[in-house]
């Protein structure tokens, strides 16, 4: 057993460690470092609070079994998910961080005098509203990223669902936990309590089910920043200079990444939040300039294209995470490259369905990090290169967003594709994108489509070549 | 007059969020994904919580309400601390430079 002035120490090191953890991801070279000072905080976190309970009863036995379970399961999901599934495992592992949060808050509103927090009916106000929180905010995050995790999945669709005063019953039972929470603390009645994490579980469902597939990126942000406030929560009822170091930590990182990705579609956070985007009033509005000519062409044209090119730009998108066509674009970067031709990436912010995923499907296809630029850093690029290759992307592609101002995307920072001299485009079909508005780019003179599967394209202009 | 030890953790945290707000603007945007996965694996410190509460219990009974609630919750965190750092490290291992020309 050791002293708790020695364990808080302890604990203050591995929040640290969870610092620099994060700092290491300021450049790819420093990262793997960074996440070895991750393991090492969490190994010192577990250890001390072992040594500072000090029971090495048989409880002790079991819990060596459940942590092996977990780590085991949790370890082969790590070593088994496609890239591609990425979104989505994240979105699972908020639920578990969440649903944690919730399990520990309860043991400890039931045993409160093993966390020295007063005894059962007694507990002391300031933990019992920490709790509350804690409680609260797990729940949320759990039954928000099920919903997310759901939605990326495909088992629910992308579509938002809404529904008449869904605005209000959502503040209503927010408002009604903020009630709940104050009774709960003058009562110390545990119905009330059961109550509070059942209506939280609720809201959580009931916040992200309005949102739709390509808002993601927000949400899983969103929900990242929630786990680190219930774990925050959690931390300072059980009094833990780690977890609360920690929760602040991911609380503060996660708020950046909404912030970022909201900046990305020129949205405000509540607009995202409030759900709906594109859905119905849009798709209207649009429909007198449906019979526009397009130029559409083959592999074969697009190859040509690409030989006598002298740089290329690839912008890719979603459409290339479902089509699993990255291993097929490098194949095909490749083939350009030995024919002397100046390739680069060019990466939406909001591309994909959560921060950074374009990025890390393009290191797993063995790209480069430093071929592969983000829009404020390529963006002047494009008035220079030849050939722009758009797979699997659209919104961020669209000059109605500079130019109209009706447009419901104006303002968004897009990639300026259309300055290239010849836009090659892959898409199946000329159906909108999310925004549910026509782009186009699809139909400019120097536009050429190429309608087809991405991989599939792109493998055939590899052939080609 | 003696401060509450709740300012002293009320300061820890708002100044962590500083610091996060710092060391978080200046992660690359092309490891926001690592990023993601890895502040997913330490926010589990939370199973520190888990672990005391599994460990409250007398020599006669292992299983109580509150510590079954603690085996869980250690279940559920430990699958994130493995799942997290270990997917991160293997994604990490994908950033690769351009190799020098040939």
């Amino acid at each position: 057993m050791i002293s708790a002035n020695l364990s808080a120490i302890f604990y203050l090191i591995s929040g640290v460690l969870f610092i620099l953890a994060l700092r290491g991801l300021s450049s790819p070279e420093t990262s793997r470092q960074g996440n070895l000072f991750g393991i090492i905080g969490m190994i010192i976190a577990i250890t001390v609070t072992f040594l500072s309970v000090g029971n090495f009863s048989h409880g002790f036995v079991y819990i060596f079994i459940f942590l092996l379970l977990g780590g085991a399961v949790g370890a082969f999901i790590a070593f088994k998910i496609p890239m591609t599934a990425m979104p989505e495992l994240v979105a699972g592992f908020h639920s578990l961080v969440g649903l944690a949060a919730v399990f520990v808050a309860i043991s400890a509103f039931i045993n409160p005098a093993a966390f020295n927090l007063g005894t059962p009916g007694e507990i002391k106000l300031a933990s019992l509203i920490e709790m509350s929180i804690g409680a609260a905010v797990g729940a949320i995050t759990f039954s928000g990223s099920v919903i997310a995790f759901l939605k990326l999945q495909g088992i629910m669709s992308g579509a938002p669902i809404t529904f008449k005063g869904q605005h209000l019953l959502n503040a209503s039972i927010l408002v009604s936990i903020v009630v709940l929470t104050y009774f709960l603390c003058a009562t110390q009645s545990s119905n009330l309590f059961w109550v509070l994490i059942a209506v939280s579980f609720l809201i959580g469902f009931l916040l992200i089910i309005p949102i739709g597939g390509a808002d993601m990126p927000v949400v899983i942000s969103m929900l990242n920043s929630y786990s680190g406030w219930a774990a925050a929560g959690i931390g300072f009822t059980l009094e833990n200079t780690a977890l609360i170091i920690t929760g602040a930590l991911v609380g503060s990182s996660g708020a950046i990444l909404s912030y970022i990705m909201c900046k990305g579609m020129n949205r405000s956070f509540f607009n995202v939040i409030l759900g709906g985007f594109g859905a119905t009033e849009q798709s209207s509005q649009k429909q007198g300039k449906e019979q526009r000519p397009v130029k559409s062409g083959n592999a074969d044209d697009a190859a040509f294209l690409m030989k006598n090119a002298s740089s290329v730009i690839i912008v890719p998108g979603y459409g290339m995470a479902v089509a699993q066509a990255q291993h097929a674009l490098r194949e095909m970067v490749d083939t350009l490259k030995k024919n002397d031709i100046k390739v680069s990436y060019a990466i939406h912010p909001v591309a994909g369905r959560m921060p950074g995923h374009m990025n890390v499907l393009l290191a797993e296809a063995n790209v480069p990090y430093d071929e592969v630029f983000e829009l404020e850093e390529i963006n002047n690029d494009f008035a220079n290169a030849d050939v722009a290759f758009v797979i699997g992307a659209n919104d961020v592609t669209n000059p109605v967003a500079k130019t109209d101002p009706q447009s419901p995307i104006y303002g968004m920072p897009v990639l300026d594709v259309e300055k290239c001299k010849s836009v090659l485009f892959v898409k199946r079909s000329l159906s909108p994108g999310y925004a549910g508005i026509d782009n186009d780019l699809f139909y400019k003179e120097n536009t050429l489509m190429l309608f087809a599967d991405a991989k599939k394209m792109t493998e055939d202009i590899t052939k080609n070549l | 007059m003696e401060i509450d030890p709740f300012i002293f953790r009320l300061s820890i945290f708002i100044l962590s969020i500083f610091v996060g707000y710092y060391v978080v603007w200046s992660v690359t945007p092309s490891l926001h994904t690592p990023l993601m996965s890895v502040t997913n694996a330490i926010s589990s410190v939370i199973i520190v919580g888990a672990i005391i509460a599994a460990l409250a219990t007398n020599v006669e009974s292992i299983f109580t309400s509150s510590s079954i609630f603690g085996y869980l919750a250690i279940t559920l965190a430990a699958i994130n601390i493995f799942g997290g750092f270990l997917v991160t490290q293997r994604m990490l291992a994908m950033y690769k430079k351009k190799k020098k020309d040939k």
